[in-house]
């Protein structure tokens, strides 16, 4: 019967003594901020009781993935002040004494080891469920082998330079063709001297271009 | 420039000609059609009152940039020679004029092109996911951002500080930045390919790089209007305000535009011109181009200002978000139970019932009229504001990489025009030795410009483009299309000019151009050289610097030229004009001391130019 009545009295004083341990702006405590509808928009969920206990859940969870030898329990995870934000403060007691708190520090440490697995549990992100206090591991910047600039560069670059190459050669071998073509009809050419032969004498003399053949220049 | 013949070239070869006047049209428009067409036209509307800017600068087109413009193409074509060759034809006392404009061009190619390699920097860099100006990079210990980033924007970051690594100021020179050096290789590689063949390779290159733009420019503007905010841009660029055309800055403005905008004064449209036959109509390609010219302009400014609106509705919505997260923290409302469209009710209320925590949150005014006004110009329009801009739109990689490419493809068109404006004189000077193949002269002429341009790529480099943008670019050019006027409209006679433009376009010239060339574009040019002059004078020179350390970083600190720079600044001035005085001089000593010929540069019978066959009126 003694029993009885400190059973209840137990029961009945176990959430008072929870919220004695759980204030807003408690030194162990830790604030949390939630904006499901700036995440989801249209599919935002509303968070009610089953939410609150996903994520005395979760926190569990974390605790002892951080601690790896204890056992948490939802019930060592206390929430309180509430607001329509959605906001609240939640601190978490030892298992093996439940008026003890965990110190804020290891809460912290927990929360970052397992922040990806908690904010997946919500479809959030670490903008949109803010642990106050606790700041967002900065995602490492992807730093590729070579940059990609210098990669684009050197297709550009080999590019331009095989085209220089090969105007240049085929310059080249355009003017050999003409030497050779210039031997046999040298009429099409417009050279400054040529060389006549009369009598085995070599003359030299200045190709009159007054009676050049105009069609072949392009009619405007 | 001249094919080489067979053997060694003993005088003058036959000239290169365009293989279609499509190829001629085409280079000419887009040595016209550059990057000032894209970032300052829409910048000078928008300061000067939108529509009303029309008005001086269809005045200034008309009367100032059309007659130079037929002028050079027509002299161009009936002299068949270079800037050098043909001033020296019209009158021997006057052909420092051509020298002058080859000088100019030469240090106009210096920075312009530095301008392109900046453009394909930035184009390398937009085939990243995410944009490397979206975010900024961590410091060295991944505890947070870097600094000068946070306090200023990620844009600006980059721009100042991974692209141009800027020093403090200009005494501080810093070093060669080395992914500035190899961009600035690849773009005069790409120019020398472009110029191997001369006006053969060129011919083929415009048809990409003159039309190009056009089309991204209209992808741009399908795209721009579906954004949310185009509309405020647009109007706010359109809304005429009449009051604005008394003030005679705006007159000044815009004709010193025209003036730049449609490149005369180069020499580079007289080279091109100069491989026309002699009848060709030039009278109405000249029209063509200026007409094509403004056109562009005013077309351009429609997405650009679509998209800066663009630009501002988003800063205006993010401002107002981050009000509206601090209100809803402060006072634990629901989330996004305050929204942009009901944030002044929510505000009007709490400020009523909370003054004191409210004034705490330090909230910003956000007001989109303020985002409108961030105007911007030049190089700060390009890489800072549009390419903030381009973050917010889906499909970021995408758009940076159109704008950079239609940008690179605008400077590289006009690249022609300024390239062909130092080679062709040079070979007419007949500077170039016989046994050099053309394109061996061409790649030590680009060499030679990439080594000068390694100024421009040390850390001070932005410093000494923008001297070199205000003091090249700007009252020598005054200066020579002044004299070319005047040697053609007086001292060659405006009776001979209009018998040569009989000759080639088979009519005269009428009596609008016979009174601009006369007097309205003497005058015109004038009092614009000496209203230009008298407002620079006025102001003591100052420059933006980017320094991190400035008190009101991340505003740029206003800083006057050292003195030795300013002397500098006159140097680049002076420099290139003062070869119309020597010149002068020069054959006024030689003329006392000795009869010698007219200069004469053909001493060849050349079939296209006998002047024994002139038309004497």
């Amino acid at each position: 019967m003694l029993v009885r009545i400190l059973v209840l009295l137990y029961l009945a004083g176990a959430p008072a003594l929870a919220q004695t341990l759980c204030q807003p702006n408690a030194s162990n405590g830790c604030r949390v901020r939630i904006s499901i509808k700036t995440a989801l928009g249209n599919q935002a969920y509303e968070w009610n009781e089953n939410e609150m206990f996903l994520f005395r859940a979760t926190m569990a969870f974390a605790m002892r993935r951080y601690y790896k030898t204890e056992t948490y329990n939802v019930d060592n995870i206390i929430m309180c002040n509430q607001t329509l934000r959605v906001s609240f403060w939640f601190v978490v007691t030892s298992p093996e004494n439940s008026t003890m708190l965990i110190p804020k520090a290891d809460v912290e440490k927990a929360v970052r080891m397992s922040r990806h697995r908690i904010n997946n549990a919500f479809l959030l992100t670490d903008r949109t469920l803010e642990f106050l206090g606790i700041h967002p591991t900065l995602a490492a910047p992807v730093n590729p082998d070579t940059p990609p600039w210098l990669i684009v560069f050197g297709v550009v670059i080999g590019a331009v330079f095989a085209g220089i190459i090969a105007l240049l050669v085929s310059s080249l071998l355009q003017k050999r063709r003409k030497e050779k073509g210039m031997m046999e009809d040298g009429q099409d050419e417009e050279d400054r001297q040529m060389k006549g032969v009369e009598n085995d004498n070599v003359l030299d003399g200045i190709y009159n271009r007054g009676f050049t053949d105009d069609d072949r220049f392009t009619k405007l | 420039m001249p094919e080489e013949g067979m053997e060694d070239n003993k005088g003058r070869e036959e000239r290169p000609k365009w293989n279609n006047k499509a190829e001629y049209l085409l280079t000419c428009i887009g040595f016209a059609v550059g990057v000032g067409n894209v970032w300052r036209f829409p910048y000078l509307c928008q300061i000067y009152g939108g529509g009303a800017f029309l008005i001086p600068y269809l005045i200034a087109l008309v009367f100032q940039g059309l007659p130079l413009l037929y002028l050079e193409l027509a002299i161009g074509q009936r002299l068949r020679m270079g800037s050098i060759g043909v001033w020296n034809s019209i009158s021997p006392y006057l052909g420092g004029v051509g020298v002058a404009s080859m000088v100019v061009s030469f240090c106009v190619s210096l920075f312009y092109n530095t301008i392109v390699a900046w453009v394909l920097w930035y184009l390398f860099n937009s085939f990243q996911d995410p944009l490397p100006w979206s975010q900024c990079p961590l410091n060295h210990n991944n505890t947070g951002y870097v600094k000068e980033c946070v306090e200023s924007t990620p844009v600006n970051y980059f721009w100042y500080r991974q692209t141009l690594n800027i020093t403090p100021n200009m005494e501080t020179s810093g070093s060669l930045q080395w992914w500035l050096v190899v961009s600035l290789a690849t773009a005069w590689s790409i120019i020398y390919i472009c110029f191997i063949r001369g006006i053969e390779t060129i011919g083929k290159a415009v048809y990409v790089t003159a039309t190009f733009p056009y089309l991204v420019l209209t992808i741009f503007l399908v795209r721009a209007l579906t954004l949310p905010g185009s509309s405020e841009g647009l109007i706010y660029l359109f809304t005429p305000d009449w009051e604005i055309l008394k003030n005679p800055q705006v007159w000044l403005d815009a004709a010193t535009q025209i003036f730049f905008s449609l490149s005369v004064a180069f020499g580079g449209l007289i080279s091109f011109s100069s491989y026309n036959s002699q009848k060709n109509n030039c009278e109405r390609d000249a029209v063509l181009v200026g007409v094509i010219n403004s056109a562009t302009s005013i077309y351009a400014s429609i997405p650009i200002f679509a998209i800066l609106g663009f630009k501002a509705h988003t800063n205006y919505v993010t401002c107002l978000n981050g009000n509206i997260l601090a209100l809803t923290n402060e006072f634990d409302i629901s989330d996004m139970n305050i929204t942009v469209e009901n944030y002044e009710q929510w505000f009007d209320s709490l400020n009523g019932t909370h003054p004191s925590r409210v004034s705490d949150l330090n909230l910003k005014t956000c007001d989109l009229q303020t985002f409108l006004d961030q105007s911007a110009s030049g190089t700060g329009l390009a890489f800072i504001v549009f390419t903030e801009a381009v973050i917010s739109m889906p499909g970021s990689q995408v758009w940076a990489v159109l704008f950079f490419i239609m940008l690179f493809s605008l400077g590289l068109s006009s690249m022609f025009g300024n390239l062909e404006g130092i080679l062709t004189p040079l070979h007419d000077l007949k500077l170039v030795p016989k046994w050099m193949p053309n394109e061996l002269f061409t790649a030590i002429i680009c060499l030679v410009l990439f080594l000068m341009a390694l100024i421009f790529c040390l850390g001070s480099g932005n410093y000494w483009l923008e001297i070199f943008n205000s003091y090249v670019g700007s009252v020598p050019f005054l200066i020579i299309a002044f004299f070319e006027i005047i040697a053609v409209a007086y001292i060659y006679g405006i009776g001979r000019f209009s018998d040569d433009l009989e000759f080639m376009t088979g009519h005269r010239p009428n009596i609008f151009w016979k009174v601009c060339w006369l007097v309205i574009s003497p005058l015109m040019l004038f009092v614009v050289l000496v209203a230009y002059v008298a407002v620079q004078a006025q102001t003591h020179p100052t420059y933006a610097a980017w320094n991190p350390d400035y008190v009101n970083f991340p505003d740029t600190e206003v800083l006057p030229y050292p003195d030795w720079v300013f002397a500098i600044c006159v140097l680049l001035s002076s420099v290139p004009v003062i070869s119309i005085p020597l010149v002068a001089i020069y054959r006024l000593i030689c003329c006392m001391s000795g009869r010698h010929s007219k200069g004469s540069l053909h001493n060849d019978p050349n079939p296209y130019v006998n002047e024994g066959y002139v038309v004497e009126s």
